[in-house]
């Protein structure tokens, strides 16, 4: 390579303008950071509803009475360790080796599953204790925020087995690679929307 | 991993700027799980001042966001990822607009209201 290449290959010694399109790779993932940042934008309005009605129990249960905070502790642990395996899972894919990827996304599915079934244990005991969402505005708000979160997360697992799928099919192919990198990052924004929740409603409810 | 770097920057995620992106999500996971314990801590905890706590569980919470956003999602200032962080910024500019502008609004009107007694007693 001459020296002149050289500095060519430098990408702050083109100017913009000669820079010509940008790789699909990156395309997408810019795309794809975009709808996550609206995504966080629909959870800020139902942070701010929660926050808005979180007093308005109606004479019914309370935060403080409803939520146990080692069962929280334990589902945070489940999705953060989650966020570490997919992160390994996504260097598995960037190496394009096989059955590492299965092994590091087989345990964040199971991760999530773990979540997801202590979450729903928990919405099933409210709803048994009659604190179902029509019970108070508080409640309510509280369905809402964490039920989308848990959707989001249901979404996610569907997700996941279907890249396995297309990873066991189509091998990594550059536009598997891709979806999978969006997936990577999908799930790591689900774990920060859950910083907020479990900052915001479940310790919260405990000041 | 110098190949990644695009003409168009990089995208959200991709980590081209370190080497050993294995050691930067364990070290994420590090400094995750002080940040969790210690706002679990902090929640039920006699030793700091009561009415601080709120603000303290806040500021724990976005440094644990920002640990995700540099650690798993790999959002860095370097000079390839300008789009990802205007992106970042108005998205946070949005979300903060959102949260608090209800506050403010909901608790003003709360705020205004005639006391519930007086209103059923008008409706009669």
């Amino acid at each position: 390579m001459s020296a002149a290449e050289q500095a060519l290959a430098r990408t702050e010694a083109v100017p913009l303008s000669l820079r010509g399109p940008a790789a699909t790779r990156v395309v997408a993932g810019y795309g794809f950071w975009l709808f996550l940042l609206s995504d966080i934008i629909i959870f800020a309005a139902l942070f701010a509803a929660y926050a808005v009605l979180s007093g308005e129990t109606a004479g019914g249960p309370t935060g403080a009475t409803l939520f146990d905070k080692t069962h929280v502790l334990i589902e945070t642990a489940c999705l953060l360790a989650s966020s570490v395996t997919c992160g390994f899972g996504s260097l598995a894919v960037q190496s394009g080796s096989r059955n590492s990827t299965y092994f590091w996304m087989a345990i964040t599915f199971i991760l999530g599953v773990t979540f997801l079934s202590l979450e729903l244990s928990e919405f099933s005991h409210m709803l048994e204790i009659g604190a179902g969402p029509s019970r108070s505005a508080f409640l309510s708000a509280f369905f809402t925020l964490v039920g989308t979160h848990g959707l989001h997360v249901t979404i996610g697992l569907c997700w996941l087995i279907v890249m396995l799928l297309q990873v066991a099919t189509l091998g990594f192919q550059p536009m598997v690679s891709r979806r999978f990198f969006c997936f990577g990052l999908f799930w790591h924004a689900l774990d920060i929307v859950w910083i907020g929740v479990f900052t915001i409603v479940y310790l919260g409810a405990h000041l | 991993m110098s190949t990644e770097i695009e003409a168009q920057g990089v995208s959200p995620g991709v980590n081209v700027h370190t080497d050993g992106t294995r050691r930067s999500y364990l070290i994420g996971l590090g400094y995750a799980v002080i940040l969790t314990l210690a706002s679990f801590w902090a929640s039920s905890t006699d030793v700091v001042y009561p009415p601080g706590v709120p603000i303290l569980l806040g500021v724990l919470a976005i440094a644990q966001m920002g640990i995700h956003l540099v650690f798993f999602l790999h959002i860095s200032s370097a000079p390839d990822q300008t789009n990802n962080i205007l992106a970042l910024a108005f998205g946070i500019f949005v979300v903060g607009l959102l949260v608090f502008g209800s506050m403010i609004i909901i608790a003003h009107l709360n705020h205004n209201m005639m006391p519930m007694d007086r209103l059923i007693q008008m409706q009669r």
